[in-house]
Parts: structure tokens; C-alpha cells; sequence
């Protein structure tokens, strides 16, 4: 049992890590999302370990410890948040950028950037031309 | 009702949260509300300070006696945490109620005071829990409630920051959730002290060794320590000034408090510095910090964004004197804590006054305006020389005590880290000097501008003035910081 839940938190660790690589902003989220799962099946794990249990049983009883799944159950509520926070900013990025590519976001930005720095450029050159002040509308 | 000081300490912050929310209409009412909350705060802080020569409080939460409920422990080793980050919330709130009025439109503002209130509950709750998970889950209140206050500055680039640090923080705090998860895997327990009485029989144990590992990780993600100090420049370089106030002083600072927490009275001293090499990667991560975030301040042309990438290189400090494992060096770093959370708090408040009379931190738009104004630009050349590290600054104080500390570790190599990285910050102090009194104004200057508001200007130099007195008189913070050592490496020895 140990060994299945070792190998599911890898694969889910593994994939999100694969997941995060990509330049798509949604994606990211589905790996971040993979990956707090991988965190919260450690937790589950750590109850079926050969530890001792918080609270001592009677010896030759069997029980499954149950503080780990309140963990897990905090656990999955922080991811929860987690995730909505993270779909929220995405939401945010894309009404903003117009685009969910991390590079497209990076152009958008740089042209953005350049414009301003343009417009300060223009606003100095008139005003350098005409010290006073008094231009046209 | 003082014995139930630990807890009031988080929960009225936690209670003012909701109360913000629920009078968003009322503007000044929540900033008020947070205002108090970072006053009570301050209060538990300076009352339980007083309270700890007799020895550590301990607090049952919901009178659950300490291994099976969650225990709020205050002891020596917290209290100069919990002062650090109450003075910053009362300075902070004092500065924000202007600054987060200029910065940030009308409708959000509440929210900004809402989620504040949360990252005091988080920083304060992880200062003083004494269980391992409660310490994750007050890590994620923290850092959530940070994300979004991120997200809230003036650029659209604040957006892409706060999304950086959220993608890089879940996944450091989902390490530190596996880490603890082994760790109880091992243990069959939470609560720290209990942690730290049953590893003492695990030696050698390679789930415990994973433990260390991956806590660790986690942590140095949220201290910004070198490589995974990514997120640190954006998020405090786009966030509304009142924020990057609080966090640049308070977030990392608390970070490397929890790390301390877990490497000297959970794991012990004998297991993370001897059996593995954590001193000797910090030591090296820590040369790194210093050189790269210091040369890399002096490339910025944003005044937040050399400040957060001097964070890097402060934090560095910190982190070395820490890694030493001794006496001297823990004292150092946390006497460092507590002088760096002042100067850097100083500094982002006075690029946060630029940002309000000139719209942007720019050093290219600063040319000149050092006699314009003056009182500004005197608090950012006081604290800068803090920075630096001259005699008599408050920087000066924290240096001496680190510098000493490596001189009698023999740790050479960081030694001349330590002073390369001072020599480039007398470089990066020196750009916005240069920028601000020996160019000439642009002709476009309006003559009379606004001035900046007294509160604002009061806060900074609140800080300024603590500064200059931790300079002159180190009693205060480095009494506090040899306590706090005395407590981590009395209790924690293996």
C-alpha cells in the first residue's frame, strides 16, 4: 500500500512539474492543482506508515489513524482556495493581455512598456520645444 | 485574560478581517480597523516580550493538553519576531491610510486593509504556533491573503508578478506539506517538542533525512534565499507601496524565523547541521545571495525593484550568520532580522512617497529632486548608509556581529562575500544619490507640487530614527538577539 500511494504522489508530483513547464497559463493551473494533490496523498500515506499513532491504541487493535485525513481535508480546503485565487488571476491576465501564452504575455507587455516610454519621450521633446507651456490643446 | 495573550495575539487580527469586509463601505472605518488590529497586536507583542525571562509560554488551545491539541508556544525565540512584525503593521498602517487611498481606486481599498489583516493573522499565527501542521496552514494564510494584495498594485504587471509567486509558493508550501507529512509518517506526531523527543531515536532514518529536505526547500522558497529568490523583485517591486512596506520588513524575515524553529527545536542542531549538510549549503547559497543580489540592485532602474533585489542580498546575511550554528552566528542573523526589517521597511516607504508625488519610483525620473525634497531623500541616504553598512547605522551594528561570527567559524570565503556585496551596495545607495542631487532637474518639473502627507512622511521616519537608535544603542535588538539564540540552541541540542 505504501509503495501504490509513494508511486500515485510521483506520477501526480511528476506531472504537475510537466504541467507547469508549459507556456499555457491554464495549463499552469492544472499543474499547480496536480501538484497540491500529490501533497495531500503524502498526508493520506503517513497515516498507514509503521509510526506510532498520536494517540495510543490498545495493543493488537487496528485502527487507521485518523488525524491525517483531518489534515487532508485542511489541506485539500487551503487547495481549493489556492486554485480559485490562481483562476481568478488568469481570468484577470487574459481580460487584460488578450492572450494566455506566457510568451505572448511577455510581447504584450514589452510593446506596452515601449508605447509609454514613447509617449514620456514625446511629452518632453514638446515641452522642450516650447518652454513655456502654452501649447495648444 | 493575560494568560490568554498567545492566542488574543493572532485572533483579533483574524477577527478584524471579516469585521473589514463587512464595512467596506465605510473606507476610513476599515483602515481604522486594521490600524487597531496592528495596535493589538503590538500590544500582545510588548506584554509577552516582558513575560518570557521567566521562561517559555505555553498556550493550549481550547485547553487540549499540549502533544494531542495545537499549542501556541512564546519563548526567546519568538518574541523579537512577533515585535518585528507588530511595530512594521503599526507603521505600515499608519502609512497606508494615504498611500493605499493614492494607489489603489476607492472600491478595492477595504480589501487591501481585509487581506493585510489576514497576512498579520498568518505572519503572528506562524511566529507563535507550536505544531508543525498548524504552522503550514498559517504559512498558506499568509501567503494567499500576500498573492492577492500583490496582484492589487497600480502596473498590469502586478498581475504577472502575483501569479509568479502564487505558482512558486503553492509549490513550496506543498513541499513543506510532504515534508511534514513524512515527518509524522516517522513520529505519529505534530506538536514540535513532542517531534523533537521522538526523532531523537531515529537516527539514520532516510524518511526523516526526506523530511529535513524537503521542509527546507520549502522554507527557502519563501525566504527568497538565492535560486529560489525568482518571485521576490517583481512582487515587491509592483505591489501598492503600503504593501511592499509590510512584507519587505515583515514576510521573509518571519520565513527564516520558522526555518530556525525546524532546523534547532524540531529536527536539532545534531541532525541538520552535523549528519547533513544544511550549514554548508546555506553558508554557499548565502555567499551567492549576496553577490548576485547585490550586483544586480545596481543594474535596476526601478527604485523597488533595486530595493527587493537588495532584499536578496540582505537576506543572504541573515541566512550566513544562521548556517554557522553558533552562538555568535545565530545572534548575528537575528540582530540582522531586526535591523533589516527596520531600514528596508524605511526604504520601500520612501520610494512608496516618490511613487505618490511622482507616479513612479523611476531612478531616471528622480534626477534632481533632492532638494525638493529633502526630508525623503534624507531618510533614504540614512537607511541607504544602513544598507551599506557604515558606522554608526544600525547596518553597522548587525555587520560587525556577522562579520565577527565568520571570522571565528574561519569561514573566509563568505567573509569576502560579505564585504564585496557591501562594496556593491555603496555602488546601488550610491546610483540613487547620484540620481537624486548631482543631476539636473527636467525642465518639465511643475514648481509646486503636492506635499507629501504628514502621515506618510511620519511613518518613514519613525522607522528612520529606530534605525539610527539601534545604530547608536544596540542594547535593545541585540539583547533580544542573544536571548533568541541562547533559546533555539539551549533547547535544541539533540
Amino acid at each position: 500500500m505504501i509503495l501504490a500511494f509513494a508511486v500515485a504522489a510521483a506520477v501526480l508530483f511528476g506531472s504537475g512539474a510537466y504541467l507547469l513547464l508549459k507556456q499555457d497559463l491554464i495549463r499552469m493551473v492544472a499543474g499547480i492543482i496536480l501538484i497540491s494533490q500529490s501533497g495531500v496523498v503524502t498526508i493520506i500515506a503517513a497515516s498507514l506508515s509503521r509510526g506510532r499513532a498520536a494517540i495510543d491504541v490498545a495493543p493488537g487493535e487496528r485502527v487507521s489513524d485518523p488525524l491525517p485525513q483531518a489534515l487532508a481535508l485542511t489541506a485539500l480546503v487551503i487547495g481549493l482556495a489556492t486554485v480559485a485565487l490562481l483562476l481568478a488571476l488568469v481570468h484577470r491576465a487574459i481580460v487584460v493581455f488578450r492572450t494566455a501564452e506566457q510568451d505572448e504575455l511577455a510581447a504584450t507587455e514589452a510593446e506596452h512598456e515601449a508605447g509609454l516610454e514613447r509617449r514620456r519621450q514625446a511629452d518632453r521633446e514638446e515641452i522642450e520645444s516650447d518652454p513655456d507651456g502654452e501649447r495648444a490643446p | 485574560m493575560t494568560a490568554h495573550l498567545p492566542a488574543l495575539q493572532v485572533l483579533v487580527p483574524l477577527g478584524c478581517a471579516p469585521l473589514c469586509l463587512l464595512l467596506r463601505r465605510f473606507r476610513t472605518v476599515t483602515w481604522l480597523v486594521f490600524l487597531l488590529a496592528a495596535l493589538s497586536s503590538l500590544a500582545c507583542a510588548v506584554l509577552l516580550a516582558t513575560r518570557v525571562d521567566d521562561g517559555p509560554l505555553h498556550y493550549e488551545m481550547g485547553g487540549w493538553p499540549a502533544p494531542y491539541g495545537i499549542e501556541f508556544v512564546v519563548a526567546g525565540f519568538n518574541t523579537p519576531v512577533l515585535l518585528v512584525v507588530s511595530v512594521v503593521a503599526v507603521v505600515a498602517a499608519v502609512y497606508a491610510r494615504r498611500s493605499v487611498g493614492d494607489e489603489v481606486d476607492d472600491r478595492r481599498a477595504p480589501l487591501v486593509y481585509t487581506c493585510l489583516c489576514l497576512t498579520l493573522t498568518g505572519l503572528l499565527g506562524l511566529t507563535v504556533t507550536g505544531d508543525v501542521f498548524n504552522a503550514f496552514v498559517f504559512l498558506e494564510i499568509s501567503s494567499l491573503s500576500t498573492y492577492a494584495l500583490i496582484a492589487m498594485g497600480r502596473r498590469r504587471r502586478a498581475l504577472l508578478a502575483s501569479f509568479r509567486y502564487l505558482v512558486i509558493g503553492t509549490v513550496g508550501a506543498t513541499f513543506v506539506l510532504i515534508g511534514i507529512g513524512f515527518a509524522y509518517a516517522v513520529t505519529g506526531t505534530l506538536n514540535m517538542a513532542d517531534l523533537a523527543d521522538r526523532l531523537t531515536d531515529l537516527d539514520g532514518n532516510r524518511a526523516l533525512y526526506a523530511a529535513v529536505v524537503f521542509v527546507f526547500v520549502g522554507l527557502a522558497v519563501k525566504m527568497a534565499v538565492f535560486p529560489l529568490h525568482a518571485w521576490l523583485p517583481a512582487a515587491y517591486g509592483e505591489a501598492p507601496s503600503a504593501v511592499s512596506t509590510f512584507l519587505a520588513a515583515a514576510s521573509t524575515k518571519v520565513a527564516i524565523y520558522v526555518f530556525c524553529r525546524f532546523a534547532f527545536t524540531v529536527f536539532g542542531a545534531g541532525l541538520v547541521f552535523t549528519t547533513m549538510p544544511v550549514g554548508e549549503v546555506g553558508l554557499l547559497l548565502a555567499a551567492l545571495a549576496m553577490l548576485v543580489g547585490s550586483a544586480a540592485a545596481c543594474f535596476q532602474r526601478d527604485l523597488k525593484y533595486l530595493l527587493a533585489w537588495s532584499s536578496v542580498a540582505q537576506i543572504g546575511y541573515i541566512v550566513a550568520g544562521i548556517s554557522l550554528a553558533t552562538a555568535a552566528g545565530v545572534s548575528a542573523g537575528y540582530l540582522h532580522v531586526i535591523n533589516h526589517a527596520v531600514i528596508k521597511g524605511a526604504l520601500f516607504g520612501a520610494a512608496g512617497l516618490l511613487v505618490l508625488r511622482l507616479g513612479s519610483a523611476r531612478l531616471d525620473d528622480l534626477a534632481g529632486l533632492g532638494r525638493r525634497m529633502p526630508w525623503t531623500f534624507a531618510a533614504i541616504v540614512v537607511t541607504g548608509l544602513g544598507l551599506v553598512g557604515v558606522p554608526p547605522t544600525a547596518g553597522f551594528a548587525s555587520k560587525w556581529a556577522l562579520v565577527s561570527a565568520l571570522l571565528d567559524a574561519g569561514a573566509w570565503p563568505v567573509l569576502v562575500a560579505v564585504l564585496a556585496s557591501s562594496l556593491l551596495a555603496l555602488v546601488y545607495v550610491g546610483r540613487i544619490v547620484e540620481a537624486a542631487w548631482f543631476r539636473d532637474p527636467p525642465a518639465d518639473l511643475p514648481a509646486d507640487q503636492p506635499r507629501a502627507p504628514v502621515s506618510m512622511v511620519a511613518a518613514v521616519w519613525a522607522l528612520v530614527l529606530l534605525s539610527v537608535y539601534f545604530g547608536i544603542d544596540a542594547s535593545l535588538p541585540g539583547g533580544l538577539a542573544d536571548a533568541a539564540a541562547a533559546a533555539l540552541l539551549g533547547t535544541g541540542g539533540a
